[in-house]
């Protein structure tokens, strides 16, 4: 078995430890620790039952944990602790870690640490590895995370857009560390979307899978980045594609649109399209229209003025982006972008060289760069 | 999460409030000073957004290529560069407010009289990876 499957056991042995009477801190720690031993003692024993054996060691583990604590009160709740007459999962457990996990009350930062350590049974190490922090700092932050839910009642329905918005930040935001941040976002969401019928949790699978299967066309040799018109569309993942598009139609036959929903439709549009100049901007732009009306957000406005200059000309997208503050992320490269199809290219220049300076990222940075200096090289003739 | 380097410099930022060296310190005021870093380091790992902390000796050298197969130039040391960087803490936190508010907290490290130094301290994002999904 390989770490992947052992790690999809976690959320449901973290369930069944808190059914029994455990609370949630104390049994996230022991299925940790069992989880440890598992990587160590499987290889050479794999058990027949390995969900009735990380059971059964995280049992022992928190027995451990319990007997170790010189606290008397501990010792007294031990003895309350029975141990429950089989799995008997009532209600789905790992559905509760999730709403759990991406409690409200936590920060963003907080709640991706947390979820991907007790549903996605990542080690602290490699969370920490992730998001390049020490792992004394991740530890912290995912106990005193834990402490932030210790009063929350476990199996209490949240608000599924919190964790959505959990698994975006995973997919979205990860670094390259030895765990691949997009495919656990990915694992996590499809895990999610089989146990709750929600178009938005459809949605956000299908807008992950779509993206996915440009990951290999979006980087070239060095991590230099190549813009989706210049991708050699080849190298899109067509099976990807495939399941993006199939969850995204069963999600918009529901008639409930959401803005993850928009999205996924913006990037089927593109994933539609044989090559760049077949791209649907009319149908994107009216996408677009739904996700500025749904979320209100400026990045969905000034994506929209970059559709609007391919639907309708570079005239109208710099019209478009005259009502949006100049202060915004990616303002001036969008800004820049549309001054050169309108043919100027000595504004288009100045203003690449001013987004490469306010970039966030080095690919991004040197990619501007390197548009400003190919424009300056035309303008010198 | 973002990170961000608070830097401190030995010169080379706007002009300090209180100019003491550290040298005319007391022992005990030193002392305290040392203390109030370390306990802030804890503390941001206690509150899981320290990355790390390093302190530069004042003594550096420059040094460049000096073509194929020779030796590469140095020089230096400066008596008086223009800016002069003591050390660095990395931090790791939800919010640009949360890093200048921890900025401004760092800041105030006794000094000489056990006074908050109001020491000028660089704070500069890092970059980051691209985000995924773009469009």
């Amino acid at each position: 078995m390989d770490e992947a499957v052992l790690r999809t056991l976690t959320p449901a042995v973290i369930g069944i430890l808190v059914r029994r009477g455990v609370d949630f801190a104390t049994a996230e720690d022991a299925v940790q620790d069992a989880l440890v031993e598992a990587v160590r003692a499987w290889p050479t024993d794999p058990p027949r039952d390995p969900k009735g054996w990380l059971v059964a060691v995280s049992w022992r583990k928190f027995l451990d944990a319990v007997r170790a604590d010189t606290s008397r009160r501990r010792r007294e709740a031990l003895a309350e602790v029975e141990p429950a007459p089989g799995p008997g999962e009532l209600v789905d457990d790992t559905l509760a870690l999730y709403f759990l996990c991406a409690h409200p009350s936590l920060t963003p930062a907080s709640a991706v640490a947390l979820t991907l350590r007790a549903v996605g049974g990542l080690t602290t190490r490699q969370i920490a590895r992730a998001y390049l922090v020490p792992e004394t700092t991740m530890a912290q932050r995912i106990s005193r995370a834990k402490r932030t839910v210790s009063g929350v009642r476990f199996n209490q329905p949240g608000d599924v857009s919190t964790v959505l918005r959990v698994l975006y930040l995973v997919f979205n935001e990860g670094y390259s560390g030895d765990v691949d941040l997009a495919a656990e976002a990915i694992r996590l969401t499809r895990q999610l979307a089989a146990r709750i019928r929600h178009e938005e949790v459809a949605g956000l699978l299908a807008l992950m899978l779509l993206h996915h299967a440009r990951r290999t066309a979006r980087t070239a040799a060095g991590g230099r980045l190549v813009p989706l018109a210049e991708q050699d569309r080849s190298r899109w993942d067509t099976r990807l594609i495939a399941e993006g598009v199939q969850v995204l139609q069963n999600a918009l036959a529901r008639d409930r649109l959401g803005e993850f929903q928009a999205q996924a439709a913006i990037a089927a549009l593109h994933a539609d399209a044989r090559t760049a100049e077949e791209t649907d901007w009319v149908q994107i732009v009216e996408w677009y229209d739904e996700l500025v009306r749904l979320t209100d957000s400026p990045v969905a406005r000034l994506n929209r003025a970059v559709a609007v200059g391919e639907a309708d000309g570079p005239r109208a997208g710099l019209a478009a982006l005259a009502d949006l503050d100049p202060a915004l992320p990616r303002y001036a490269a969008v800004a820049a972008y549309l001054h050169e199809r309108d043919g100027d290219l000595a504004t288009a220049a100045r203003l690449y060289a001013k987004a490469a300076r306010s970039a966030p990222s080095l690919p991004e940075i040197d990619h501007l760069t390197r548009q400003a200096a190919r424009l300056n090289a035309l303008l010198r003739g | 999460m973002a990170k961000y380097l608070l830097l401190k410099h030995y010169r080379g930022g706007p002009t300090p409030l209180h100019d003491v060296p550290m040298d005319q310190w007391t022992p005990e005021e030193i002392s305290a000073h040392v203390q109030y870093m370390r306990d802030f380091a804890a503390r941001l790992e206690d509150t899981g957004e320290f990355v790390e902390g390093q302190a530069l000796s004042p003594e550096g050298t420059f040094v460049r290529y000096d073509g194929e197969g020779r030796p590469p130039v140095t020089d230096g040391p400066f008596a008086e560069t223009k800016d002069l960087i003591a050390g660095w803490m990395v931090i790791d936190v939800e919010t640009y407010d949360r890093a200048l508010e921890l900025a401004g907290e760092l800041s105030a490290a006794p000094g000489a009289g056990g006074k908050p130094l109001h020491e000028w301290l660089e704070v500069r994002p890092f970059l980051t990876e691209p985000p995924t999904i773009s469009e």
